[in-house]
């Protein structure tokens, strides 16, 4: 198939689309008139209910706490999977010249660049902790919060230290926190049903202030387990990409 | 009433699903396919959108304050984490194709197959 013919094809599809969504638009309601009910009611009961003020993280890890046990297994599996995909190749260049590219920065880095991002290190590594450990109270949680810490250590990296990085955060270990962080979630849940419970069942006491840190029960704890989950398994992914890329440095093959 | 952020999802969505199909290397293909999965985020929080609310976070705020769909937003969430998630894997498979065949033109690679 030529490219120009591909384009055509494209383009009588995507006309054909926009014909069939703007004919569904004309029977939305129209931005800003949302219908409901089910987001009005959350709003209402949610902070009686769990004392979380963060009704969406009350929506994540308590409403719908079962399907985020399986967003997490979703982060957990592909993370498992560039492991996998990416093995197979590093083992077929275990050869002596490529350890020596490791301890190089990344092109371009600049000493402005390396110094910003070792200053960044802790705050960014402090903020990721308060993400992750106020999602019952404000706009944070631990998906967010994992992110911010996974951060923290591809700052390491980028100011030039793949050793370090590598030092701070080895593949084992870090294995093993993520595989804590989704077995965590999942035995929070199952904690809930031995206790006579349904699973993931709010199980513990929701503190009396709405909004303090240490309120909204099992809300606030799985936030925590996701949070090392989820920084456990992009610091994994980053550090299987980058040392592909060392790798294909070492080789001289920079295309 | 108003329908535009309507529109710039189907604007977005055009606009990722063109950089697919015209691509012609697939780390670009990767993140065209990240611009038409952000067309989803503006979607859903736009169908949650309540005119005037302020965001479902009650901290500070009355309990009875109008507030948009937390319901919409939790869902952009997953969102977020699945698109990380089919972006890693990605990008690891186009590590393997670059290994295995030398290139990452998708036209090529598909010549290579057939």
């Amino acid at each position: 198939m030529t490219p120009a013919l591909r384009r055509g094809m494209f383009l009588v599809g995507i006309a054909g689309f926009l014909a069939f969504y703007l004919w569904g638009l004309t029977r939305l309601p129209g931005f800003g008139r949302y219908p409901g009910p089910y987001g009005f009611v959350v709003n209402r009961i949610a902070v009686g209910q769990t004392n979380a003020t963060g009704v969406v993280s009350a929506v994540n890890f308590e409403y719908r706490g079962f399907d985020t046990v399986g967003e997490e297994f979703i982060l957990f599996a592909a993370a498992t999977g560039v492991a996998t995909v990416l093995r197979r190749l590093r083992d077929e260049q275990e050869g002596g010249r490529s350890r020596a590219a490791f301890g190089e920065s990344p092109s371009g880095t600049t000493d402005a660049i390396r110094l910003a991002s070792l200053v960044f290190v802790g705050p960014v590594a402090l903020f990721g902790w308060f993400l992750a450990s106020h999602a019952q109270t404000s706009p944070s949680g631990g998906f967010q919060g994992g992110v911010v810490l996974a951060t923290a250590f591809v700052l390491i990296y980028l100011a030039g230290q793949f050793l370090a990085f590598r030092r701070v955060s080895p593949a084992d270990l870090i294995d093993s926190v993520g595989a804590v962080g989704a077995a965590g979630f999942a035995a929070i849940g199952l904690t809930a049903v031995v206790l006579g419970f349904a699973y993931l069942y709010n199980f513990l006491p929701l503190g009396t202030v709405p909004g303090a840190v240490s309120s909204s029960g099992t809300i606030a704890l799985i936030s925590f387990f996701v949070g090392i989950e989820v920084a456990a398994a992009f610091i994994l992914i980053v550090g299987e990409l980058v040392e592909q890329t060392l790798l294909v440095r070492a080789e001289g093959g920079d295309k | 009433m108003s329908y535009l952020p309507f529109f710039v999802v189907a604007w977005i969505l055009g606009v990722g699903l063109y950089g697919i199909v015209t691509s012609r290397h697939l780390v670009h293909q990767i993140i065209c396919l990240i611009v038409v999965q952000s067309s989803t985020y503006v979607l859903i929080l736009g169908v949650g959108y309540v005119t005037g609310a302020v965001a479902p976070y009650f901290y500070d705020i009355p309990v009875h304050t109008p507030a948009v769909d937390p319901v919409v937003q939790a869902l952009a969430l997953t969102d977020v984490v699945v698109e990380a998630a089919v972006t890693a894997l990605l990008l690891a498979f186009a590590i393997q194709a670059h290994k295995r065949f030398g290139t990452l033109d998708p036209h090529e690679l598909v010549q290579l197959k057939g």
